[in-house]
């Protein structure tokens, strides 16, 4: 029983994990499960409603601005690789490009509503279906919404010179975040344009 | 019940009322509605599997207890204690391998019991002649309908016991908010939930009166919805039958009280049956004084509470939904009159 | 505390100790975790004091067969309002609180990972907080008894939506946990990475304190726990706002969805409740038997199982709904199930006690009654798993008794036990013996008067959540007793009330390590200073301090 004392571990050993990349994680995760929830119900009341516009008549497949939104993770990823390797100017595109694809989503997904709203009739209040397409849909967009203020934070900090190579870090979780909004609207598309149509 | 059935039911009921006496000392008592008191069948399964459960935590509890307290008391700093440090025991895999296999096992025979209760009383097989009573919550009464007539708060149902059993099956639902249908004495509780069909049944052996009331929160009178369930031989009930799908009773020596009650909006509300009175919102009281209580439990029936009810129901029960009528005495008067009528 | 932050000082050579504006300042702009920790635990008193008095009332009311001291509308929302507070403003807080102070001290660190974030999420718990009791300032409810909520606190629909609660009272219910809960979860968040990131060199996941393991598991809880009840809170507040129909039976909506996101939420919170209690006897029991805790491994598992399945158990509560039998054949095994775990942590506490040398201190005191209550609260839970046995049983007072003898026999003596434990850390004083075993004993006396009774109001047919009750239905005795019982337990909470303010100021000097422990945390001095460790430690085993006072006999040769 008489092992060696145990060596203390250097600084240069004693390597924990990155703490905004578990923080994120752990929004992520709180964030997955208050879609669940969303989905849940939208799940369970598919083909439930009453009366008023059905998914079949009124949606459309948002095929253009889904690509676009998805493109935007590439174009996020891109950037923070800008970043890391100290290209500032490669970042600032690529973000904007990030920033401007997510503002032609949610300016799409506001095309959208409004003929839903005023030329097919279905409000959040009509029946069962518009009250979970308008929650889900709208959570995931004040989702977006929020990704956007951040990103348009960042790109008017990067414009003044603001963003040095040393924030690249502090970037990637930022894209941890967008990429999951992106990976949201995955399941969002096909829970309500696909399998509950 | 079959033979080999016999004596664990013995050790078991007398295990049941003897650690139980205290609740059902009542037993014969008309106000108990004591869970350990059972006259029908899924209250009897339910208080078998629960005398199980109670023996086997009594059990658990007796052992863990005496181990707690002989470890407090033996292991106890002495008061010419050395301040050393006793020998420090990290674990031992032998012995939380025993106490993790046991407690499965324990474990695992709860769970063979339940399952089997659960299904002997959801899935029993409702007979052809099984009597068919719907009740319908509502915020703070219980509507109950029968086949060619409705009546409110007190329900009658035949005894069911030997060969001509005949259960008693219950649709449940609600006209509100969520309820509960709770009779101890005759079967576990089940909810009335707007938009959903719940159902539930009884074969009470015994005839007497079995109260329960609601136990799901509805609202301010939540506390005030007592259900009053005669059980009756078959004959007994079907007179009862008879007298309630009789029209109301028209005694002319009440016709102004009457006319006062067809032309006060009393009939939005209520029911008399063979009137012009056909409102489903509040109860129906084509035979009103055939039940002992009013609203639901909050007084007797008499003709003094009839009358405090209807000149301030919010007096009788804060937050009923039923208004003041703001009749005067003579009005008052004479509508107490016709509602005692309705026998 | 009479010194003034030194921190504060520095920086503002001007505040004198004793200007009022120089402390308050140095509180309320603190991002410091053990000053957040101990406001947190403050406020968690305080609403302790104002969900009592309401039990108080509930207890007054319920005395005798159709009593009138208040009305079913304050009833109503006095059984409400105890419910939340208690649940939201007391427990959340106060566990968040010792998690908020104890973590970092006990992995070597000197603040939380996000102390900002952190700072943020105590203001924003305690917002939710005033903003549920400003309800009683709001406007006029139904009936003009003022808008404070009265749907019970788990607000079933559609007793919820605007047909059934009109005013705004249900919203006061609604937005003040929605807020406090991203409190919650933020703190969360700081507690998993701060678990995570933050240890100091030596410790690996399997050296932390179990108090460290079992907040980080509590933390994960928290991350999917409150999420779906913000997200049903978002649904109700769409009904209430919108018109939507989540809810609305009328427009085809399930009463049901509520209930289960509810429970989905509300079964896996009482672990978020209860098993720091379990942390915090984990450290107290083995100092006071002078022995290492029994089968660390073995209880790291359990906790992280208990996590787990208390995921899968949530239907237990809605046995009564009218659920398929295959329904309430799955949730009664699972909730059976999870008593296994549980019933080994019991064992591995009662183990260490075995063949040590116990001193009865207040807070070992406590942590033996806990033993045996939540032993008692623990068996009861088997009984409402058994299905069929819940169909008589909920919804009735056995219920309230067990989860009363589980929140309060368990959680609050182990509240009390951490308290007298670490009061000396955070103060630099000892509350007193004397007035700690009066408190204990009116406490265990008190508890067990108003509780135990009830187990049998409920065998005898007493639903719960009624404003009165029927005379000749054998209800009367048990509610007698159980409204006894509230003076014993005031007694109590005025005994640790007068024992704190004293000892705050009077109290024997403490020292570092008053109770020869052997975490890090006592190896600061008491109170630690704002930077915890002048020099961040080093570990080699699960008791720094063990092996610092045995060097001949450390732990790290038998872990």
């Amino acid at each position: 029983m008489t092992a060696a004392t145990p060596a203390i571990p250097t600084a240069a050993e004693w390597r924990l994990p990155d703490r905004g990349r578990v923080a994120i994680a752990a929004l992520i995760v709180a964030e997955t499960a208050v879609f669940t929830i969303f989905v849940a119900a939208y799940l369970y009341y598919v083909g439930k409603s009453l009366g008023g516009p059905t998914p079949r008549e009124v949606l459309r497949l948002p095929v253009l601005i889904s690509i676009l939104l998805w493109s935007s993770s590439v174009t996020i990823h891109l950037a923070v690789r800008a970043l890391r390797a100290g290209r500032l100017r490669g970042f600032t595109g690529w973000w904007f490009a990030t920033l401007a694809l997510g503002a032609i989503f949610l300016a799409g997904t506001g095309l959208e509503w409004y003929r839903l709203i005023f030329r097919e009739g279905l409000t959040i209040r009509t029946n069962l279906f518009g009250t979970t397409y308008y929650s889900l849909v709208g959570l995931h967009a004040s989702h977006v919404i929020v990704g956007l203020v951040m990103l348009t934070t960042v790109f008017a900090l990067a414009l003044r010179g603001y963003v040095k190579v040393e924030h690249a870090g502090r970037a990637e979780v930022l894209s941890l975040y967008w990429h999951f909004v992106d990976a949201v609207w995955v399941v969002v598309f096909l829970v309500v344009y696909v399998v509950g149509r | 019940m079959s033979g080999d059935a016999v004596i664990p039911h013995l050790v078991l009921s007398t295990a049941s009322h003897l650690l139980l006496a205290p609740v059902a000392h009542a037993a014969n008592d008309v106000a108990t509605s004591s869970v350990f008191s059972p006259v029908s069948a899924p209250a009897d399964s339910v208080v078998r599997v629960a005398t199980l459960v109670l023996i086997v935590t009594a059990g658990i509890f007796a052992v863990v207890a005496s181990l707690l307290v002989y470890s407090v008391v033996r292991f106890r700093r002495r008061a010419d204690d050395d301040g050393s440090e006793p020998p420090q025991v990290y674990g031992s895999d032998r012995i939380e391998l025993a106490w993790t296999v046991i407690p499965i096992i324990t474990v695992f025979v709860l769970c063979l019991v339940t399952a089997r209760t659960v299904y002997d009383v959801q899935a029993a097989p409702r007979p052809a002649d099984a009597l068919e009573v719907t009740v319908v919550g509502h915020q703070w009464w219980w509507e109950i309908r029968y086949p060619g007539f409705a009546t409110a708060n007190e329900m009658h149902v035949p005894v069911s016991e030997g060969p001509a059993a005949r259960p008693t099956f219950l649709a449940l639902e609600s006209a509100d908010v969520a309820h509960s249908f709770w009779v101890p004495r005759l079967a576990g509780k089940t909810d009335l939930i707007p938009n959903r069909h719940n159902r539930m049944w009884i074969a009470p052996r015994e005839p007497g009166l079995y109260l329960g009331q609601c136990a799901e929160f509805c609202g301010t009178q939540h506390a005030h919805m007592l259900l009053r369930v005669v059980v009756e031989p078959a004959a007994e009930y079907a007179r009862w039958v008879a007298a309630q799908q009789a029209p109301a009773a028209d005694d002319p020596d009440a016709s102004a009280g009457r006319r006062v009650f067809e032309t006060t909006a009393c009939i939005n509300c209520h029911t008399v049956r063979g009137t012009v009175a056909t409102g489903r919102f509040g109860p129906d009281l084509t035979h009103l004084m055939s039940r002992a209580t009013l609203a639901a439990g909050a007084a007797e029936m008499s003709r003094i509470s009839l009358r405090a009810w209807i000149d301030d129901p919010d007096h009788v029960k804060p937050g009923a939904l039923m208004p003041a009528m703001q009749l005067d005495d003579a009005a008052t008067d004479q509508l107490v009159g016709y509602l005692m009528t309705l026998r | 505390m009479a010194t003034i932050d030194p921190a504060f000082a520095s920086a503002h050579p001007g505040a004198s100790r004793t200007s009022v504006p120089g402390l308050l300042h140095g509180w309320v702009v603190s991002v410091d975790h053990k000053r957040l920790g101990l406001m947190y635990i403050a406020s968690g008193l305080l609403f302790f004091v104002v969900a009592g008095l309401e039990a108080t009332v509930i207890r007054i009311q319920l005395a005798i067969a159709e009593n009138h001291f208040v009305s079913p509308q304050v009833f109503n929302q006095m059984m409400t309002l105890h419910g939340t507070t208690m649940v939201f403003f007391v427990g959340m807080p106060i566990l968040l609180g010792f998690a908020n102070y104890l973590v970092p001290l006990m992995i070597g660190t000197r603040d939380m990972a996000y102390p900002r974030l952190n700072a943020f999420s105590f203001w924003l718990s305690l917002f939710g907080g005033l903003l549920l009791y400003s309800s009683f300032l709001a406007a006029e409810g139904l009936f003009g008894g003022g808008a404070a909520p009265d749907v019970g606190w788990f607000a079933y629909a559609p007793l919820t939506e605007l047909t059934f609660s009109r005013g705004n009272a249900t919203d006061y219910w609604n937005l003040a946990i929605l807020v406090s809960g991203v409190g919650s979860i933020g703190t969360a968040i700081n507690l998993v990475a701060t678990t995570l990131c933050l240890r100091c060199p030596g410790m690996t996941l399997g050296k932390m304190p179990l108090f460290v393991w079992i907040n980080f598991v509590v933390a994960c809880l928290i991350l999917v726990t409150i999420s779906p009840l913000t997200a049903a809170q978002i649904m109700l507040l769409l009904d209430r706002f919108l018109g939507a129909h989540f809810f609305d039976t009328q427009a085809g909506g399930s009463a049901l969805l509520w209930q289960h996101f509810f429970w989905i939420f509300g079964h896996p919170e009482v672990y978020v409740l209860m098993l720091p209690g379990f942390a915090f006897v984990s450290e107290i029991v083995p100092v006071f038997s002078r022995k290492v805790i029994f089968g660390y491994p073995i209880m790291v598992a359990a906790t992280v199982a208990i996590g787990f399945i208390s995921l899968s158990v949530w239907a237990h509560h809605m046995f009564a709904v009218g659920m398929a039998p295959a329904a309430n054949t799955f949730f009664a095994v699972s909730t059976m199930i999870i008593s296994v775990p549980t019933g080994i942590k019991i064992f591995n506490w009662l183990a260490t006690m075995w063949g040590g040398k116990i001193r009865f201190t207040t807070p070992m005191l406590f942590c033996i009654a806990f033993l045996f209550q939540f032993l008692c609260a623990g068996l009861t839970g088997i009984m409402l798993a058994c299905a069929p046995f819940d169909w008589q049983l909920t919804d009735s007072y056995f219920v309230v008794a067990h989860f009363h003898y589980v929140l309060v026999g368990g959680l609050l003596f182990t509240i009390f036990g951490a308290i007298y434990y670490w009061f000396p850390k955070a103060t630099g004083r000892m509350l007193d013996e004397t007035l700690g075993r009066w408190h204990f004993w009116l406490l265990v006396i008190g508890f067990n008067m108003t509780f135990l009774p009830q187990h049998f109001a409920g065998f005898a047919g007493m639903p719960r959540r009624i404003y009165t009750y029927g005379p000749g239905r054998g209800f009367e005795i048990w509610n007698q007793v159980s409204s006894a019982g509230v003076i014993f337990q005031a007694a109590a909470v005025a005994c640790f009330l007068v024992n704190v303010i004293h000892s705050l100021r009077r109290g024997a000097r403490a020292g570092s390590d008053p109770w020869d422990a052997w975490t890090l945390e006592w190896s600061t001095s008491s109170p630690p200073p704002a930077y915890n460790f002048e020099e961040l430690p080093a570990v080699r085993s699960r008791r720094p301090l063990w092996d610092l006072k045995h060097p001949d006999d450390p732990d790290w040769r038998f872990e």
